[in-house]
């Protein structure tokens, strides 16, 4: 999981698909970010934020109940435990740094469970700059708390009325303001999706989590390296920085999403916001709506670098249904007084569902990500109960 | 007759050029609005074969990519209505690559060049994507056109001036497509620069609404490409005739600007 060069490829996936209007500001966020990442000054800026603000390191946390269930040893790497509530703020914060840089005044962010939206306000409102986050009007109704807390925190939240109501239409209006902005405004992309450098450098700001967990896999473990790695996967940003800390080790990495919105496991090549990469679609090359309880991972895609994984067999991509990830999330809760988000309840449940299938050997050692907190989900697990 | 060769020879006629553009399947009569762009005088027309994610569309055409998906087109059947529609005026399918890429550019092109197709624009398809859509569609004789914006710098803007085909497409502002109270500056400034590093046809389009400002962009281009305005009117229920009389009033107001002395 290296550089992907100036064409950013991964393998046959990746690339800059965007209209000419888009290219200078491409390329503009390219040169910013290879100028910027080897520089200590911004590294200290970096790592200041994430310390003072964020709250890392954040812990890995053995689940002694749970694990025992089970079957397994199971560590969680705490993101919900982040400022804001979930590992979206670790990318945010080095994008707004970047665009400050940059001499921007405006971020501009799609979003789907409102995290990286939110994580989007808050960034603006500590370093000074203005917000403008788009969000389907689906999702603005089931992920409403996040809605008052971006507007409380002085951005503007503009609904998208088209398509699905969800991610994928926010990401496309995003884009299409985006071209009309570009001398002001940063896009600040919440996943490692979207055309070359947006899933190699989101990837890079998130593979904090990645790295730290290695660390601390490496003082709790005996074998100092887990059996499994494990995230969920929507556009693959928490998934991506946990597995760049382990792809050179011998764990097997398993990123999990929704059966709705499965790109990596069910999607086939197409091109979509910027990327050649995996997507769900029907016959004649329409992209599909995905279906999913967890809005982060309502998304009919993947991020670029998974589907290269993918391919490679490094990684595997495994769905899990709603039920599944409602179950987990009330297990976790109830065995470790954990109230994890529905998204990172999909990893969960498939480490549930894999050790009662017999899939992990007993006693594996099992490092799951939880990318972040279920406040924001409360009312739509109140409708289910 | 390839696209350019027709754009050039119409050119050299002392003609600006106008391409009007039409959301392939928007209705079940749709290829009689092609067939009164026509005949109204266009000299190409751009028909879209809609894609579910526009996302270099604005509302208009959105809209009117909507309504055809809901009908159920296809660009299969799209390409099955306008076979053998005129040799006369050209026809430039207009779609985002992943549609290019479901069949993968060799059939996709083959299939356009089967239906009569002579150009392809895919505007999330820039110059350093488009090494194998280029090659697939020279190989079949379609023209691969492709697009420059205000905020192409100096060098790049040559390279893709000499690898476009058919014509360069000036994108007149930075924005999405869309009708405009007026015509925006970076429009003249746009096209004055690629023709100064080309003699291809060059088409100014995106906003261009009203045949005032049709003339207006034609001054510094080759000619211009109107598209959400047109498809406002036939989402609004206008009929062949309707829409036919609109594009005239564009004609004549072109003709009209070269005549005088
Ligand atoms: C808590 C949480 N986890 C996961 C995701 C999915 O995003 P990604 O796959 O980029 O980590 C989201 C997205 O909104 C989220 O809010």
């Amino acid at each position: 999981m290296g550089d992907p060069g100036r064409q950013g490829r991964f393998g046959n996936y990746g690339g800059g698909y965007v209209p000419e209007s888009l290219v200078a500001a491409c390329r503009q966020v390219e040169e910013a970010f290879r100028e910027a990442w080897p520089d200590p000054g911004f590294q200290q800026s970096l790592a200041r934020l994430l310390a003072v603000q964020v709250g890392r390191p954040t812990p890995l946390t053995p689940v002694r109940r749970l694990s025992a269930e089970l079957g397994i040893n199971l560590l969680l790497k705490r993101e919900d435990l982040t400022h804001t509530g979930s590992h979206k703020i670790n990318n945010v914060l080095g994008q707004a740094l970047l665009a400050r840089r940059m001499g921007k005044t405006h971020l501009i962010a799609e979003t789907g469970a409102g995290q990286h939206g939110v994580a989007t306000a808050t960034a603006a409102a500590l370093l000074g700059l203005a917000a403008t986050v788009f969000m389907g009007q689906r999702d603005i109704e089931r992920q409403a708390l996040n809605v008052y807390r971006m507007r409380m925190l002085g951005a503007e939240v503009v609904p998208v009325e088209t398509g699905s109501r969800t991610l994928k239409d926010a990401t496309s209006q995003a884009m299409r303001h985006w071209v009309g902005a570009t001398e002001h405004s940063y896009y600040c992309v919440g996943s490692v999706i979207g055309p070359h450098p947006y899933p190699w450098m989101v990837r890079t700001f998130q593979r904090v989590i990645g790295d730290e967990a290695r660390g601390q896999c490496a003082a709790e473990l005996s074998t100092a390296v887990p059996d499994y790695v494990v995230a969920c996967v929507g556009g693959g940003s928490n998934a991506a920085g946990t597995f760049a800390g382990f792809v050179d080790t011998s764990a097997r990495l398993v990123g999990v999403e929704a059966e709705g919105g499965a790109g990596a496991a069910l999607g086939r090549v197409g091109v979509l916001h910027g990327a050649r990469s995996l997507f769900l679609q029907d016959g004649d090359g329409q992209i599909v709506e995905a279906h999913s309880i967890a809005a982060g991972l309502d998304y009919p895609g993947v991020g670029p670098e998974h589907a290269h994984l993918r391919d490679l067999g490094r990684a595997r991509y495994v769905t899990v249904t709603d039920d599944e990830a409602t179950s987990a999330l009330v297990r976790l809760a109830r065995t470790e007084g954990i109230v994890a988000a529905l998204e990172s309840a999909h990893a969960v449940a498939w480490v549930i569902r894999a050790a009662g299938a017999g899939e992990l050997p007993p006693g594996a050692t099992v490092m799951l990500t939880l990318s972040g907190r279920g406040d924001k989900d409360v009312s739509t697990l109140k409708e289910l109960a | 007759m390839r696209l350019e060769d027709h754009l050039r020879s119409r050119r050299a006629a002392g003609r600006k050029l106008l391409m009007p553009y039409l959301t392939g399947g928007v209705t079940a009569t749709w290829v009689d609005h092609l067939r009164a762009l026509a005949d109204a005088g266009a000299d190409a027309i751009e028909v879209g074969l809609p894609f579910s994610d526009p996302t270099l569309d604005g509302v208009t055409i959105q809209e009117a990519t909507d309504a055809a998906l809901a009908r159920g087109a296809t660009v299969r059947g799209i390409l099955g209505d306008i076979t053998g529609f005129t040799d006369d005026v050209p026809l430039v399918a207009s779609t985002y690559y992943n549609l290019v890429v479901r069949d993968g550019p060799e059939r996709f092109c083959a299939a356009l060049r089967d239906a009569g197709i002579s150009g392809l624009i895919v505007p999330d398809l820039p110059l350093d994507e488009a090494g194998e859509a280029a090659d697939a569609a020279a190989s079949v004789g379609v023209d691969l056109v492709l697009l420059a914006s205000p905020a192409t710098p100096q060098p790049r803007l040559a390279e893709i001036a000499r690898r476009s085909r058919g014509f360069v497409y000036a994108v007149s502002l930075m924005g999405t497509t869309g009708e405009r109270a007026t015509v925006a500056e970076s429009a003249a400034t746009l096209a004055s620069r690629i023709k100064g590093s080309t003699d291809r046809p060059v088409l100014v389009g995106f906003g261009i609404s009203t045949p005032q400002q049709a003339v207006e962009a034609a001054r510094s281009a080759d000619g211009v490409i109107v598209g959400a305005a047109i498809m406002r009117r036939v989402l609004d229920g206008a009929t062949p005739d309707d829409v036919g009389a609109d594009l005239a009033k564009m004609r004549r107001a072109l003709d009209q600007e070269r005549d005088q002395p």
